[in-house]
């Protein structure tokens, strides 16, 4: 009798699951959302910056103004290139969700290029700025403008040697599930930088520009 | 000179000076710990351990056993931050009048900066981060956290950080700046040492490890619960994690923000904390305590968890008012990130200013009130057990409403422009986070120390360890409270005033008194280890509990669950119980597990490198370890084999076992 209700129990499944055998964890929906939020700890991180670079913007300490050292139209130029990076990336994206792995591929080659543009006309600029004597020690307004500037362009930095990582994992293993996981994320990383260049090209540059 | 310039570029600013061999306080405890370490790594070596160590604990993925590594961390910090405060205890009980004690003020400077860094970032966040970590997946009726790689490398670089720190004290000097390393103090005009720079590089490495382990955390408890687990019938001790790591995953940015600025300002020479150029202090001071401020409730937050699940426990009942639980727990969450310009009234930010962060600071004592009261309501008409876990419960409600009072004083700006960086703040903190935080600790310990290791502590000596730290408490910060009402100020290594003398012997025959309790919590483990044929407990569920952990063995197998638990109600265990739950006899399936890796101690050991190098100038070595850090990083996406099938054999094999040991009538 006791045996019986055991035998019972073990089908029962009252208090558990029985699991298939191939049953496997799908871990993709934790992983967008865990890296999710990981950019929006990052957001706080530029958060902390603009308030910083608010707090400063008008500390010149006798240097130069936003309005003696930005160059409007290279600026202007460098978010086209970032916000056609992102249609790239959507590109891509799109191939991925066809399986098309060369042009998956293809459209990461042009995102990554036009990232590194935008990064090259990027350092351009400082180069520019610190042979003028606008370094950033000069003022606390030019530290908080390299240092936020300089923080995104080192995220683009890194969603680059990311898209090459992507390109080689791809032509290795093809557009498996991990690596269209791994994708996704990329994608949320790129259009994240997007946003917060938005964010800079506005509350720096054009806003520097007013003043 | 080009020998001494090839000197400096191999060592940097590493000098023969940079050891502190004429400090014969330092010496004789490098000394000690030079023979500790040495008797440890003979021991390990001699037993032949070392393939064990690495193979089942320095590279495991385990949820279980990372929070019992963080824990080991926690106590061993405990032992080093503790010695820091009996070293300030018994300065400031002799310094007075004529003698100015034996630690002259930069080594005191230095004690007082280590220990408030180490108990709240070695101490504190360890222990909690480690019970998180080993309670929550099992709570939830998960397998293990939702990013397992993540898990380990979190640990290991807060490793990292608490070794770096140690390093200071051999290895040149620490901050003296306190334990938020203030400016302008650690501007580099004013710190020109490595103190500042050790203790930026310590934190940076380790609050990676507390961002990404409270980002793994979050995940977990939103997407692993087990069925039927909606988020109003999670345990509380799990809805509190969630909140604090919410918490802690909104914080630690800004304070990793304020310390990469200050590290820009002292390597590069950038100008946000200078006080010329442009730079503004106060903006440091605010960044930080954006992050201090919610931090004490990061802390504090799943230690309330920890209180509810053991009161429900130890009086047999359900909690009283667990939705009012939750949502006193999620309003504190909310507006502890509204309060933190409390830390500084006066910094003259004007009177409306000040109001609101007044207000809002006393309006957290009324969801913290609620909790009481809960917790008391629960108690009214139970069936109380005094086992331990419920005496540190009891303690901590008697101890901490009196911390939670004098915070709403301080609260009160008038007030505070009185008592700021007086001792009568020092009291109230250590207050509250003694009276709450270590206290919960301590009863989170004792609680589920059996579900880890499968036998009970030691009561006696946990008594002593009670009685120890409680009524320690009370005799150390009693007087601490008297004289800074008094207008005694902190951070201070010798007194004009000798009529200050005897409430500062009492304080430090107070911390005497804690050390007690902590050498009876050291005791009470090394006798329960030899005891534990006596303590054994085979049933996983000694104290008769109410969710889902007690469900399954202590220790719990690799596992967690042979079955993922359905849930049916809050208490899913109790609920389990008393519909007369049977464990399933059979039918086992192979189970899908993360496979254990070594990358995150190896990324740690390049992050420990990266940041020695960097506080000492040595740019080869800090360009290397960088470079390596990357490549390791990179190279470990790569590695698409990470996890394993538990065959089914050994599920039943394992499940047997426990059948065998489990008392007939079940």
């Amino acid at each position: 009798m006791a045996q019986l209700e055991q035998a019972q129990a073990a089908v029962d499944p009252t208090f558990h699951l029985v699991e298939a055998d191939d049953h496997d964890h799908e871990t993709g929906g934790a992983t967008l959302l865990g890296f999710w939020i990981y950019l929006m700890s990052d957001a706080l991180i530029f958060a902390a910056l603009f308030a910083t670079f608010g707090v400063l913007s008008t500390s010149y300490a006798g240097g130069p103004s936003p309005r003696e050292i930005f160059e409007l139209p290279l600026v202007a130029l460098n978010t086209a290139i970032l916000l056609v990076s992102s249609i790239t990336y959507g590109f891509a994206m799109l191939a991925m969700e066809r399986g098309a792995v060369r042009t998956t591929q293809a459209w990461l080659a042009v995102t990554g290029l036009l990232g590194a543009s935008f990064v090259g006309i990027e350092l351009f600029e400082f180069g520019a700025l610190i042979a003028e004597g606008a370094t950033p020690q000069r003022s606390g307004f030019l530290s908080g403008f390299f240092t936020l500037v300089g923080t995104h362009g080192l995220h683009v930095t890194v969603g680059i040697i990311w898209i090459v990582v992507m390109l080689v994992q791809i032509g290795q293993r093809g557009l498996i599930p991990a690596n269209k996981r791994r994708l996704l994320c990329l994608s949320m990383f790129w259009h994240f930088l997007d946003v917060v260049w938005i964010g800079v090209f506005s509350f720096v540059y054009l806003l520097g520009m007013l003043r | 000179m080009p020998e001494s310039s090839i000197f400096k570029t191999i060592f940097g600013r590493l000098t023969w000076e940079s050891f502190p061999v004429h400090e014969p306080i330092l010496l004789v405890t490098f000394l000690v710990v030079a023979l500790l370490g040495i008797g440890i790594v003979a021991a390990v070596t001699k037993y032949r351990l070392w393939g064990w160590l690495w193979r089942e604990w320095f590279t495991t993925v385990d949820h279980k056993k990372i929070g019992i590594m963080y824990i080991i961390l926690g106590i061993i910090m405990l032992l080093r931050g503790f010695a820091d405060a009996l070293m300030m205890r018994a300065q400031q009980a002799v310094a007075f009048g004529a003698s100015e004690g034996y630690l002259p003020p930069h080594h005191f400077d230095q004690v007082f900066t280590a220990h408030g860094t180490i108990m709240i970032f070695f101490v504190a966040i360890p222990l909690v981060s480690g019970i998180i970590n080993f309670v929550m997946p099992l709570q939830i009726g998960a397998r293990d956290v939702a990013f397992p790689f993540l898990n380990s490398l979190s640990l290991w670089l807060t490793v990292a950080g608490a070794l770096l720190v140690m390093v200071s004290l051999f290895v040149g000097e620490f901050s003296t700046a306190g334990w938020l390393n203030y400016v302008p103090v650690a501007n580099l005009q004013n710190s020109p040492g490595t103190g500042p720079d050790y203790y930026l590089w310590a934190l940076q490495i380790a609050g990676l490890g507390t961002t990404l382990s409270a980002i793994n955390m979050v995940t977990t408890i939103i997407k692993m619960r087990a069925p039927g687990m909606t988020m109003m019938k999670m345990p509380v001790f799990t809805w509190t994690a969630l909140c604090s790591q919410v918490l802690a995953v909104a914080i630690f940015p800004a304070l990793t923000g304020a310390f990469a600025l200050l590290m820009l300002d002292r390597y590069i020479g950038t100008n946000f904390f200078t006080n010329d150029l442009g730079g503004n202090p106060m903006m440091y001071w605010n960044l930080v305590w954006i992050w201090g401020h919610p931090e004490v409730y990061v802390l504090v937050l799943p230690v309330f968890g920890i209180y509810s699940e053991i009161t429900s426990t130890f009086t047999g009942k359900r909690l009283f008012g667990y939705s009012s639980m939750v949502y006193a727990t999620v309003v504190i969450t909310i507006l502890s990130y509204l309060v933190w310009l409390h830390h500084f009234f006066t910094m003259g930010s004007g009177a409306s200013v000040n109001s609101f962060f007044g207000i809002a600071t006393m309006v957290i004592s009324i969801p913290t009130g609620a909790k009481i009261f809960n917790w008391l309501f629960t108690m009214y008409r139970g069936s109380i057990r005094f086992e331990l876990p419920m005496m540190w419960v009891v303690a901590f409600m008697l101890t901490f409403v009196v911390g939670g009072m004098t915070g709403v004083m301080l609260a009160i700006p008038p007030a505070d422009f009185v008592l700021h960086n007086s001792l009568f703040l020092v009291a109230h903190f250590h207050n509250v986070i003694i009276g709450g935080v270590v206290f919960g600790l301590f009863a989170g310990m004792q609680y589920w120390f059996p579900k880890a290791f499968g036998f009970r502590l030691d009561d006696f000596w946990g008594k002593i360890a009670f009685w120890g730290w409680v009524i320690g408490y009370w005799v150390a910060w009693t007087p601490i409270y008297i004289v800074g009402l008094m207008g005694t100020t902190r951070r201070v290594n010798h007194f004009d005033d000798p009529t200050l003398q005897p409430w500062f012997v009492v304080a430090a025959i107070g911390a005497v008194i804690i050390g007690i309790g902590i050498l009876g919590f050291v005791m009470q483990i090394a006798v329960s280890i030899k005891n534990r044929d006596k303590l054994r407990d085979v049933t996983g569920d000694p104290w008769d509990g109410r969710t889902l952990e007690w469900s399954t063995s202590s220790p719990p197998p690799a596992y967690n669950f042979a079955f993922t638990p359905r849930v049916h109600d809050l208490d899913a265990w109790y609920d389990m119980k008393q519909r007369g739950y049977r464990r399933p006899q059979g039918g086992y399936r192979p189970i899908h597990m993360p496979r254990n890796t070594g990358t995150g101690v190896i990324l740690s050991g390049l992050a420990l490198v990266l940041g020695f190098a960097m506080v000492w100038y040595i740019w080869w070595l800090a360009a290397l370890a960088f470079v390596a850090l990357i490549a390791t990083a990179i190279g470990h996406t790569f590695n698409y084999n990470r996890d394993y099938f538990i065959p089914a054999g050994d599920v039943e094999r394992q499940e047997g076992e426990r059948d065998r040991l489990l008392p007939a009538e079940a």
